[in-house]
């Protein structure tokens, strides 16, 4: 990224920031908040203490910052280094980026670029230009890989429903201003769990670690087992309705199940993780120190909004999320892809001098495939 | 805090106040040095820690008639003085565990006590008193909340403790007697290792330095030898080929690597040059990275995550050889 690419982005982000400070707040207990921001270019700042809309408002005019985060967790002295903040509880987060989800097509929608000759090809191993393996994959929007990753948050936020008695109330859902989005659970009887305690949710949430003993397969007496109904509650009953998909088909897969033998099942348990289990990415919710996107702030790998969702079927986040104003500007674009903005299609480009509007050229600088002029 | 009776001291004599329980029978240490009548007890005591150092329970016969019930407390309380002027860890170790063990099957027994409801009561209200764990009971169901579960259950390395693999529902969990009272062992064991690290060392007393002299022995056994073999464990081997291929290893792959190695002593020199291949490296940030690691610009110096925790990253490739170790640092340790 160049000086001139920082300086309309800054000023792009700036101007948003402006004119949109009601998206923008310090949440609950923002004294108990660890804060953090980046620059364009520049490494992260972190340990910040803010209390009041006004002082986060005044950073983020002063500092014009790329990206601006914010801890889930709540410190007695949040300003101190890690050791000394003295942590008291952490709303409980996930992470669902559709990176992760393997969606059909994705490779349609991704290009490369090289870290050494900055080449921006179609997808490949290595440059094409000067074939080095330095190289990033963009993934530009795609309304398959948002679709993909509503469904893995409407079932996620299922299971914090039925299986953790969480309130439904008490989940937030966030667009993560890329290509993913953010669940926080608020007020719950977990926020006062630790790392190992939220490691072992994730691994229920995915589906990992599963036994075949858990669904009642007995391993050295497989004539007594009886596999889980369709009614049941958990994991139990939604793995039922997986491997029948009917009630009546119960007892012939489920005997057809049993003579498969423990090895075989087990086997099947692990191929049906991905498929049945929720892709978050845990490291995100095992993490109880994380300073994670501040909501309404603005995401510098794409000019998009981390935004709260209210209707996630109706949520369409490359006209939600995008905020940057309409004001035609040039840009020298190299996107090899097509890509949509506010119900406008933009590309393919090939080193090409376009007049386009500020937020697709503020989009297509982020996602490195565009420069200033 | 708890009353307890008699019968319940003797299923739980760690819940007993050591000095106040002897002078309250009317009895001091001294006495059981000497008094050819108690040295009974003593003897009772010396077997219940050697018991418990062959990692057996010792039993008791709690329906046995009143004047029993005193010598079962009595002998867990003079097992702790011997212990204390033995002073070997490993004995405490091995008593508080096998204690814990023994007063899990009264607690078991007590939680589904239909015939005596108080019984069941006290044993809730122990679990809720001391280990802090809330349970409903629900037919013959034990229901415990999920977040007060995992406080619990993330001391366990057993699948089948874990989350996933329990029956769930609406926030809670749901347990068996059994399994409810196992949920605490750990908190038993510690409850009474911490009561006995924390009473006070008596004067030898006379009489039982033969006792001590033979605790001491016995405790030698236990000495173990530990030898190390150099091999890296599967997830450092695969972490470093990633990294050699050029291919990208994730932040949690990469401080694996780092704080492994250094554990096992390397500098942060040594490792560096190791993520040169990867694709966004940066000297200065490697360097920064290394030392905050280490401890060197930091106030902490990080330690290699758990087996569990890289299972659940992704970057657990276990082999037979890791032998259900959990921490990529005790790979090829063993005991002699």
């Amino acid at each position: 990224m160049n000086n001139k690419d920082i300086e309309l982005l800054e000023e792009s982000f700036k101007k948003f920031y402006f004119d949109h400070f009601n998206l923008i707040h310090v949440p609950q207990n923002p004294n108990q908040r660890e804060f953090g921001f980046q620059k364009f270019n520049s490494g992260m700042s972190r340990h910040i203490s803010l209390k009041t809309d006004k002082e986060l408002h005044l950073l983020l005019m002063q500092k014009i910052p790329s990206d601006v985060y914010c801890s889930n967790a709540c410190y007695s002295f949040p300003n101190l280094p890690m050791n000394e903040k003295d942590w008291k509880n952490a709303e409980l987060i996930f992470d669902i980026d559709a990176k992760d989800l393997d969606v059909k097509n994705r490779n349609k929608h991704s290009c490369i670029k090289c870290a050494e000759c900055n080449e921006v090809t179609s997808l490949q191993q290595s440059c094409p230009k000067c074939n080095s393996n330095k190289i990033s994959k963009i993934t530009l929007t795609c309304k398959d890989c948002i679709t993909a990753a509503k469904d893995q948050v409407k079932r996620l936020n299922q299971i914090l429903i039925d299986d953790f008695a969480v309130d439904p109330n008490s989940i937030q859902v966030f667009f993560s201003g890329n290509e993913g989005f953010h669940i926080y659970v608020n007020n719950s009887d977990y926020q006062e769990v630790g790392a190992k305690e939220r490691a072992e949710i994730v691994d229920y949430v995915m589906f990992r670690g599963i036994i075949p003993e858990t669904f009642g397969f007995k391993k050295f007496n497989s004539g007594k087992t009886e596999l889980p109904k369709f009614d049941e509650s958990g994991w139990r009953g939604r793995l039922a309705k997986t491997l029948y998909g009917s009630k009546s088909k119960r007892p012939e897969i489920s005997k057809k199940i049993i003579s498969s033998g423990h090895t075989a099942f087990q086997k099947k348990l692990e191929t049906l993780k991905d498929q049945i289990g929720i892709r978050v990415d845990p490291n995100v919710t095992v993490d109880i120190h994380r300073i994670f996107r501040l909501p309404g702030s603005l995401n510098s790998k794409s000019g998009l909004t981390k935004i709260l969702v209210n209707d996630i079927d109706k949520f369409d986040p490359y006209v939600d999320a995008c905020f940057i104003d309409s004001e035609n500007i040039e840009v020298i674009a190299n996107c090899p892809i097509q890509f949509s903005l506010k119900n406008k299609t933009f590309g393919p480009y090939k080193q090409a001098k376009i007049s386009i509007p500020k937020y697709a050229a503020v989009y297509m600088i982020c996602k490195g495939v565009a420069n200033c002029t | 805090m708890l009353n307890l009776g008699t019968d319940e001291i003797v299923k739980y004599p760690f819940l007993a106040e050591a000095g106040k329980y002897l002078s309250d029978k009317g009895f001091s240490l001294e006495q059981f040095g000497t008094d050819p009548d108690l040295k009974k007890i003593v003897n009772m005591a010396f077997e219940r820690i050697k018991i418990a150092s062959e990692g057996k329970i010792y039993s008791s016969d709690v329906s046995q008639n009143d004047s029993s019930l005193p010598m079962e407390v009595f002998s867990f309380l003079i097992a702790v003085i011997l212990l204390k002027l033995t002073g070997m860890h490993t004995l405490i170790r091995r008593f508080s565990l096998a204690e814990a063990r023994r007063s899990e099957r009264f607690l078991e027994k007590d939680l589904s006590n239909y015939k005596d409801k108080t019984k069941e009561q006290l044993a809730l209200k122990i679990m809720d008193d001391l280990f802090s764990i809330k349970i409903q009971k629900q037919e013959d169901d034990f229901i415990i909340s999920i977040s007060n579960y995992l406080k619990h259950s993330i001391n366990f390395h057993e699948r089948e403790w874990k989350l996933i693999n329990r029956k769930i529902g609406n926030g809670s969990v749901f347990l068996t007697s059994h399994e409810t009272v196992r949920l605490v062992r750990k908190e038993i064991d510690l409850y009474i290792s911490s009561k006995i690290n924390s009473a006070n060392t008596p004067e030898m007393i006379q009489g039982f330095q033969e006792y001590v002299n033979r605790l001491k022995t016995l405790a030698k056994k236990f000495e173990v030898k530990i030898i190390e073999s150099t091999e890296y464990p599967p997830c450092i081997k695969r972490a470093i080929e990633v990294l050699e291929k050029g291919e990208n290893l994730p932040h949690s792959g990469r401080f694996m690597l780092a704080t492994f190695l250094l554990a096992k002593g390397q500098m942060v020199e040594q490792i560096a040059p190791l993520f040169k291949n990867a694709p966004d490296y940066n000297e200065k940030v490697t360097l920064y990275q290394l030392n905050h690691l280490s401890g060197k610009s930091s106030t902490t110096q990080y330690a290699c995550p758990s087996c569990e925790k890289l299972k659940s990253q992704d970057l657990c490739f276990a082999i037979p050889e890791c032998d259900n170790i959990i921490n990529p640092i005790q790979f090829g340790r063993k005991r002699v």
